[in-house]
């Protein structure tokens, strides 16, 4: 184990893989000779060369595109959307082809490929650079959509989505570059997709979140277990699939659960949890499945009003307090 | 050649383009101080020695006509009109601001003075250029879209998409690329297979031509000559600019993929400093008239960020607001 950014874990993740498999390839806007939008590519160029790690025009539909190409024709391509907001104009690759093409086809060919994208809002970057697309992916069978909270697990999962046989969106939160974790070196440490974890066990509340979300929760409970409420948090990491395995069992255990999400409430990655947990658990609850998540907003650039349109901690305490104390 | 600029536009005029790219000289400068201080926020991508393109291209053409650019845009809107002090304020976040505190440095907008805003996906301006400028022809207006981009922008699905409409449908679009040769760090040979990017309308046989974007005086001539032929024929239009930005891509970026060298080169060229030198050789201006322009501009900034500081947040209710009519 050692200490390490998120930033540094995914970076290595990537050299690891790159060295392992000669198949894998990594290719985006400005991530070869400038090493990254935010960095997370630095020394690649230098160790890889660049029939390996290559800059790409600003042409996002086209990098999905030619990603699936590649990976049909037997590579391991991993292609970097500068940031999510971009993914919007190759959603015609990622929808109609990327997450298409092996069921179309009968099963005939698969697409061993990976399309990172930095993610989140939080830094004042208005409209139409802070969006929280996470859902738009969960939506679309044929995809898997990763989504890691801590430095071990974006290295871990990084490693998994870049060896997995289908196509994979790996989603990084912009604002847990610098965070930092022990993370394992071994460089055969994979997290397995489709596996949520504890991150924190407790008996009265479970809080299901993810990615950033995690962190606020964990602040949460940290701060709710003053008051002696004892909550259970746990990190999705796999969006899709989902665990619903381990929500179930953990909300069996507690009897009450807040969904925490980034994106827009409506039709949120939290509605979609909350039902499943509705339909399965009724019995049991003790209180209506509660949610935190984004305004149904277009983010304002003020900070001022930002910062109401994200989940806080203190909204995360309260809605924990409300499920609590029968307030719903 | 530099052209003689006397017969070209009133003395008045003349000193009035200095002005205007002092004005953003100096607003830029006072945008990195307030991004320094933590007063701006998010990205900021400064225009510093491009001026002479939006200044240029402005004077070229009417104030009837459409202006749209990506998210380096304040000297566009400032000098189509937009008050810098709401402008300042916009990027401090406050109320107050040309777009209520919403839009930040990369969305300005100011319908009124026909400025149809800052757009920060790239690529993103090409098609809403071409459908206002459908608007104009079906509504049988006199006025043309002039729609900014950078190099890097050529690349997107948009770019050509766009040209290709504005040709088949004949419409009044006038392409203004801002070759300051970099998107980001990626040089445009190294993301555009036929990199002399006005050279790529001919898949669309839409007329263009190559301009030195560090004059001011060039890229007026060529922008008034394009634009006329624009309004004269219903037809695209396409200028390719040459400048240069002498700062990072944001304020994020260090830049340390250009050399000094190369810097330095262009730096000799600053649009600035050159123009004013060519004021003063025809005797248009003396060097304390300049003076006062350059005082009266600092004066406007300052105004401007006093403004802006003493502006009020938006509420908290604004988040609800101005999302439906
Ligand atoms: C669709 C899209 N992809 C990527 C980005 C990230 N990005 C912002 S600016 C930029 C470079 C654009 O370069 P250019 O068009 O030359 O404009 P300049 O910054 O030089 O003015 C990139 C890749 C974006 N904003 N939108
Ligand atoms: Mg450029």
């Amino acid at each position: 184990m050692s200490e390490m950014t998120y930033r540094d874990a995914l970076n290595l993740a990537l050299k690891e893989e790159l060295r392992r498999d000669p198949a894998v390839v990594v290719w985006g806007e400005d991530v070869a000779l400038y090493e990254g939008s935010f960095k997370v590519t630095r020394g690649l160029l230098a160790e890889f060369g660049e029939d390996r790690i290559r800059d790409t025009p600003i042409s996002e539909n086209t990098i999905i595109g030619v990603s699936v190409g590649a990976a049909m024709g037997g590579l391991r391509p991993v292609a970097e959307l500068m940031t999510i907001n971009f993914a919007l104009l190759a959603m015609d690759q990622i929808i109609n082809h990327m997450a298409k093409i092996r069921s179309m086809f009968g099963g005939q060919i698969f697409l061993p490929m990976t399309v990172r994208m930095p993610s989140g809002g939080g830094s004042q970057l208005a409209a139409q650079h802070s969006q929280s697309l996470e859902t738009y992916f969960m939506h679309c069978p044929g995809l898997r959509v990763l989504y890691p909270s801590t430095p071990a697990d974006a290295k871990g999962l990084l490693k998994s989505a870049i060896r997995d046989n289908n196509p994979v969106i790996f989603l990084e939160h912009e604002l847990l570059y610098n965070s930092k974790g022990e993370v394992p070196q071994d460089p055969e440490f994979l997290v397995p997709i489709g596996k949520a974890e504890v991150k924190r066990s407790g008996e009265q509340v479970t809080i299901v979140a993810y990615a950033r979300m995690t962190v606020l929760a964990l602040q949460a409970a940290e701060e709710l277990a003053k008051e002696g409420i004892s909550c259970e948090v746990l990190d999705l990491r796999s969006l899709a699939p989902l665990d619903e395995e381990a929500i179930i069992t953990s909300v069996k255990k507690t009897g009450r659960a807040v969904v925490v999400d980034e994106c827009w409430r409506t039709c949120g990655l939290g509605a979609e949890i909350a039902n499943r947990i509705c339909e399965q658990c009724f019995d049991i609850l003790q209180a209506p499945v509660r949610r935190v998540s984004g305004l149904d907003v277009p983010m304002p650039y003020s900070r001022q009003i930002e910062k109401l349109c994200i989940p806080r901690t203190e909204n995360v305490v309260s809605a924990v307090r409300d499920v609590m104390s029968g307030r719903y | 050649m530099e052209t003689k600029l006397r017969p070209l536009l009133p003395d008045q005029e003349l000193v009035r383009l200095y002005q205007q790219m002092y004005l953003s000289r100096e607003f830029e400068e006072r945008c990195a101080e307030q991004y320094t201080k933590g007063h701006i926020t998010g990205f900021l991508h400064l225009y510093n020695g491009q001026e002479a393109v939006a200044v240029g291209a402005t004077a070229g053409l009417h104030q009837e006509d459409y202006i749209l650019s990506a998210y380096r845009e304040h000297a566009q809107a400032i000098v189509r009109g937009a008050e810098p002090r709401r402008v300042m304020a916009e990027l401090f976040g406050k109320a107050t601001g040309i777009c209520k505190g919403k839009g930040g440095s990369m969305h300005l907008f100011a319908p009124a003075l026909n400025f149809m805003g800052g757009y920060a996906i790239v690529g993103g301006q090409f098609p809403i250029s071409v459908g206002l400028a459908f608007a104009s022809k079906y509504r049988g207006e006199d006025r043309i879209a002039a729609c900014f981009f950078g190099d890097g922008a050529v690349n997107q699905g948009t770019f050509h998409e766009s040209l290709n409409w504005a040709q088949l449908w004949q419409l009044p679009v006038l392409f203004i690329c801002e070759n300051n040769f970099y998107g980001i760090g990626t040089e445009v040979h190294r993301s555009s297979a036929l990199a002399s990017i006005h050279r790529r309308t001919c898949g669309y046989d839409i007329p263009s031509e190559k301009v030195d974007g560090m004059d001011v005086i060039a890229v007026y001539k060529s922008v008034r000559h394009a634009a006329e032929k624009v309004r004269e024929s219903g037809r695209p239009y396409f200028i390719e600019a040459t400048t240069y930005r002498f700062r990072g891509h944001s304020m994020a970026d260090p830049g340390k993929y250009r050399s000094l060298a190369e810097h330095e080169l262009w730096k000799s060229r600053d649009p600035v400093p050159s123009y004013a030198g060519r004021l003063l050789a025809e005797g248009i201006a003396t060097r304390q008239a300049l003076d006062a322009v350059e005082a009266r501009c600092k004066e406007v900034v300052d105004e401007a960020v006093k403004f802006a500081e003493e502006s009020p947040w938006p509420e908290d209710g604004a988040v609800w607001e101005d999302i439906y009519v």
